[in-house]
């Protein structure tokens, strides 16, 4: 079971948090023109990278807040947590 | 009654204490502190089951986790459990065991007959064997080999144990109690540090009760006792027996299993019988020692075979013999020990050392105690077939394959070491990759992946000195770390006996023509020639060995069986062991019961249960309850002996006549406040929200981003800036967490703020023609006239004394309305609406005449909102603006969308107006076609519409509308049915809906 490091709460048991997926994708804007192809890229294109990926992560038994985690998806190392209005490099 | 076996003095049990139980059906007894296996010894008993494959008789090997062959079904504190460990299990009052696999009985076994076509069941028998003819699979040999396969057999009454979950932190946590460990723990604890030590056996020490060693003057049982008292006596130091750490998951998350109560006669019925615990170490020691392996001989596996270390353990803890005339087998000086017990005990072993003659401090000891020792000796082959007789002894020749001379001589029991293995389960479960260690022909761990430190005999270590100053000084640098404080501790004086080198010698020949079965493993019934053949088949990773001979993978997870089938292979291979690699290690280390990993989370506990202010209500007017999620919510109110059928079509009918009420407490509710909020809605629903007037409600669409419903719902404007949000009672955690990923990752710069209120607020439907007048009842002073309060209203006003919400909306169908009081009040007002209704004829509905009542209507809910529908499927298209953007509005463009025969809603009736229709079914053109027939469709929602007194279903259906008026087939190959069906609107009721704003 993962350990995760709440930007608000500290450090957390992986059961209080659900994952929502790759954290870098970002919505194209509401109310302007999208090509189908960068929405399409948006709604269904994911990478799925062995090694260092920055997810999202939300703590839904605790703050609620979601955050940015940046694991490494094959050998689940955490190196960086954030909130999600910060930047991982 | 006397224990033929019971030494006068030794041992660490409580000789005050009788403990009587009972071994396949004969009355014996033991004392406080033996394990079954210790007292089945000291009663003389060796032939305890019979193994898995062949049959044969087997008897103890192991004094403890290591044990391959002890393996029983036993009873006791009134539940019976299969597979128990002799070795572990300490004897209670009462228990009862008995052998597994074996028929009619453990000394006379039919099954024994594979013994002897044992030529007929070589290394993977089962797999070629069982190929063809296939048509044989089902009823033949699945049943034979479901029959013989298993060991014992499990319970299937329900477990009446208690079982439970504890979740720990600490700085660190420290596996095993043997000398390294103690020395871990106390430097650690010393340094303030928040320490947990486990050990798995009843008594702490290790190999410190069974060494003859001594430590600063004091024997290593006495300072074992010294270090385990100062620690009890620390607050920052938890001490667990009869504890075992199983598992090393991801970020130092341990796992460890707490036999609490299994050794007790008496228990309060609130003490659980095991415990899990779920630990967090900042940093673990993993001093899990090692494990003696044996040499691999003819007919190895003998009742009355064991390991050296186990028979003297079970002589300096038991004070039990296994045996009056031993002989010991053994590579190393550590055998040297054991036969020393035996002489102090006046039984005279006679040493069989694989080794040329040589000297060493133990070597030098035995002999000057007139000890027999027989150099570059072994044991070829051991005779008896229940019990050890006699062995066929041979003089090594110096290429150690062949024989000088061979002899025979007596023995009543054989005790055998060929060298030690670390265990290393846990450091390898961490990441730990292993490396070889070629000094002692055995792994051990390398690099660490995460925060493990092994130390001692698990590292490879195998002297006092060494394993103490290392445990001192890891515990100490450890903790130092975290708590930034170090006292020093001075190692303390050790005495202990030198060992001379090991021989790498670990299978003994055999003679020409002979050929007894040498086992490797000997829980799985795995020997050399099974390895043999598997390699002559041509499989060479040690994986693929692993599992077409089963080597290693029987519940002891081949602790004394690993390494020596290494061994066979790299020497078959012409390799070296660490070319040939190791197979993969596994939580758990050992067996754990079902009960603990479930622990209290079952029946009543296995989810919450979620009841609503009126539940006690319902329950005294006989509501039979469903569950939704983890709500219950009344199915039907029944009366008599109404059926669920007759029940709801009352209820129904009802509604539609004169008036009902219904709790909709369930639903979700959604606070959503701050001057964004209706741009938020409007970004959220489908439809326009920046123009709703403060005092009314509105139906919204939400979607998915990829075009797919998601919810539906109202939400009302309670003022300027704050709205009151309902979602379906499945999605209301859903959507919760839908809104809040907007508004803090997409949208942040939206100034809302959202919150569940679904707890507080209880929530009550009228519904039905004469609502109206009900409701000018229940609010004397309110304006309740259509013009006044019309569809989609929202007023506040008093009910009774209480603050009330009432909104006019209905999902009936019919005329009505919702009133929310806070949850404190839902009782009130469910019983003042139930006293005021009675003169209009009013009566509570449950969520199948709900359900009636919304499906005649054509309204859809989680059968049509199925993940799969976008707004155009289920006729909602009227809610998609077209002049704003919203959330997954650029998918409804997507090609697959917009085709015309695309899958929409449709409502079904039955051409003989009479045969309801099953949920499920599907649609096609003809009944008979040949399979696979085409489907067109699937019904999604059945009902017996009270309106029209006939079966009524909407259904998912190619090209939706345009096939109205045309007949199919609906068929349920489940339910055996196939009804003849007429496709017509999804609005059966009231299609205008005029009823709402009547």
């Amino acid at each position: 079971m993962l350990y995760i490091k709440c930007p608000y709460c500290g450090l957390r048991a992986q059961k209080e948090f659900s994952y929502g997926g790759d954290a870098t994708v970002k919505r194209p804007n509401i109310n302007e023109e999208v090509s189908s192809d960068d929405w399409d890229n948006f709604v269904y294109m994911r990478k799925s990278p062995r090694g260092k990926h920055i997810e999202l992560w939300q703590h839904i038994a605790g703050c609620r807040q979601w955050i940015k985690v940046q694991r490494d998806t094959a050998t689940h190392e955490i190196f960086q947590t954030a909130k999600v209005t910060e930047e991982i490099r | 009654m006397s224990q033929p076996f019971r030494l006068n003095k030794e041992g660490l049990i409580n000789r005050n204490k009788k403990i009587s139980f009972t071994f396949n059906g004969k009355k014996l007894f033991g004392y406080e502190g033996d394990t079954i296996a210790s007292a089945l010894i000291a009663n003389g008993i060796h032939l305890v089951g019979r193994s898995f494959k062949y049959h044969r008789p087997r008897g103890f090997f192991g004094a403890g986790v290591e044990e391959p062959n002890a393996k029983l079904q036993v009873e006791f504190n009134g539940h019976s459990e299969p597979n128990v460990n002799a070795t572990e299990m300490e004897l209670v009052e009462g228990l009862s065991a008995t052998s597994q696999n074996c028929w009619p009985s453990v000394n006379f076994d039919v099954g024994a007959i594979n013994n002897f076509l044992k030529m007929f069941f070589p290394a993977g028998f089962y797999y070629k064997t069982f190929m063809w003819p296939k048509s044989f699979w089902y009823k033949i040999y699945e049943p034979f080999i479901r029959k013989a396969a298993g060991l014992g057999v499990a319970s299937i009454e329900k477990d009446k144990e208690r079982y439970e979950h504890k979740f720990e932190y600490c700085d660190l946590l420290v596996t095993g109690s043997g000398p390294s460990g103690l020395a871990s723990a106390y430097a650690a604890a010393k340094n303030g540090a928040k320490v947990i030590l486990a050990e798995d056996k009843p008594r702490f020490g290790g190999t410190l009760l069974t060494d003859d060693v001594s430590i600063d003057n004091l024997s290593g049982k006495d300072w074992a006792e010294k270090i385990i008292t100062e620690l009890k006596s620390m607050p920052n130091v938890t001490v667990k027996n009869r504890s075992q750490v199983f598992g090393y998951y991801d970020h130092n998350m341990l796992v460890m299993f707490e036999r609490v109560s299994d050794h007790l006669e008496k228990k309060s019925k609130f003490t659980p019988r095991q415990r899990l615990w779920y630990i967090r170490a900042k940093e673990t020691i993993l001093s899990t020692g090692s494990i003696e392996r044996p040499i691999v001989f003819g007919n190895n596996d003998t009742p009355g075979i064991f390991l050296s270390a186990a028979a003297k353990e079970y002589m300096k803890v038991y004070g039990v013999l296994v045996g009056k005339k031993p002989l010991i087998f053994t590579n190393n000086d550590s055998a040297y020990e054991t036969a020393l017990e035996f002489k102090k005990n006046n039984v005279e072993p006679i040493i069989l050392d694989t080794r040329e003659e040589h000297s060493s401090e133990l070597i030098d000891e035995a002999k000057s105690k007139g000890i027999d020792i027989r150099f570059s000796h072994g044991v070829i082959v051991a005779n008896g077939y229940k019990k050890v007789k006699s062995a066929k002894i041979g003089k090594l020749n110096k290429d150690k394959n062949s024989f000088e001379k061979t002899e025979t001589v007596d023995c009543d029991c054989i005790c055998v070491s060929g060298f030690w293995t670390p265990s290393v389960h846990l450091a390898s479960q961490s990441g730990n990759k292993l490396k070889y260690e070629e000094k002692i022909d055995a792994f051990i761990p390398d690099k660490k992946k995460q925060h493990e430190t092994s130390v001692g005999a698990a590292n490879g270590s195998f002297t006092l000195e060494e394993s103490l100053k290392h445990g001192f000084e890891n515990g100490s640098n450890l903790s130092a770390k975290i708590t930034e404080t170090k006292t020093e501790i001075s190692i303390p004086n050790v005495n202990e006996k030198k060992y001379g080198a090991h021989d790498k010698f670990w299978c003994m020949p055999l003679p020409k023509n002979e050929n007894p079965k040498r086992f490797v493993d000997f829980q799985n019934d795995v020997s050399v020639s099974d390895i043999e053949i598997a390699l002559r088949e041509g499989y060479r990773s040690i994986e693929h060995v692993k599992r077409y001979t089963t080597l290693g993978m029987a519940t002891d997870q081949g602790r004394t069986s690993n390494l020596n089938g290494l061994q066979l292979v790299s020497n078959i291979e012409n390799k070296i062991v660490p070319e040939v690699g190791h197979t993969t290690f596994r939580p758990p280390f050992t067996p754990i019961t079902i009960g603990t990993i479930v622990g209290r989370e079952v029946g009543m506990e296995y989810m919450p249960t979620r009841k609503t202010p009126m539940h006690e209500w319902h329950e005294k007017n006989n509501a039979v309850f469903v569950d939704a999620g983890a709500w219950k919510r009344p199915r039907y109110y029944k009366q008599g002996n109404e059926t669920l059928f007759e029940a709801s079509k009352r209820e129904a009918k009802n509604v539609r006549e004169n008036v009902g009420i219904c709790d909709v407490t369930t639903l979700g509710k959604i606070d959503i406040k701050g001057p964004d909020a209706a741009e938020f809605l409007n970004r959220v629903y489908t439809n326009a929200w920046m123009k709703l007037p403060v005092g009314k409600a509105r139906y919204g669409l939400m979607l998915r981003e990829d075009g797919i419903v998601m919810d539906d719902g109202t939400t009302t404007r309670i003022s300027e800036n704050h709205y009151h949000m309902t979602t379906t009672t499945a999605q209301a955690a859903n959507v919760l967490s839908h809104l809040e990923y907007y508004l803090q990752i997409v949208w942040p710069e939206l100034n809302v703020n959202v919150v569940s209120t679904t707890e507080q607020w209880a929530g009550a439907a009228i519904a039905g023609p004469k609502s109206r007048d009900m409701l000018s009842k229940l609010y004397p002073d309110l304006d309740v006239s259509n013009d006044a309060f019309p569809f989609m209203g929202y007023k506040e006003a008093d009910f009774f004394g209480v603050p009330s919400r009432i909104f006019r909306i209905s999902f009936s169908g019919e005329l009505a309305y919702e009133i929310n009081v806070k949850s404190d009040h839902g009782m009130f007002m469910w019983e003042k609406m139930m006293e005021v209704g009675k003169e209009f004829g009013n009566q509570p509905y449950g969520t199948e005449a709900l359900s009636t009542l919304r499906i005649e209507m054509g309204h859809v809910a989680g059968p049509e909102l199925d993940g799969r529908t976008i707004p155009s499927d289920v006729s909602l298209n009227g809610l998609v603006s077209k002049k704003k953007d919203f959330i997954g509005k650029n998918s409804l463009g997507r090609e697959a969308f917009n085709v015309e025969s695309r899958q929409k809603i449709v409502g079904l009736i039955p051409i003989d107006r009479k045969s309801s229709i099953p949920e499920g079914s599907h649609i096609v053109q003809d009944q008979n076609a040949k399979l696979p027939n085409p489907k067109l469709g699937h019904v999604s929602s059945s009902c017996w519409s009270v309106e029209n007194n006939n079966p009524f279903s909407l259904a998912i259906m190619k090209d939706g509308k345009n096939m109205i008026g045309k007949k199919f087939f609906a068929v349920s190959p489940l339910k055996n049915k196939s009804i003849e069906v007429e496709v017509i609107s999804s609005h059966y009721v009231d299609p205008e809906g005029k009823r709402v704003r009547s």
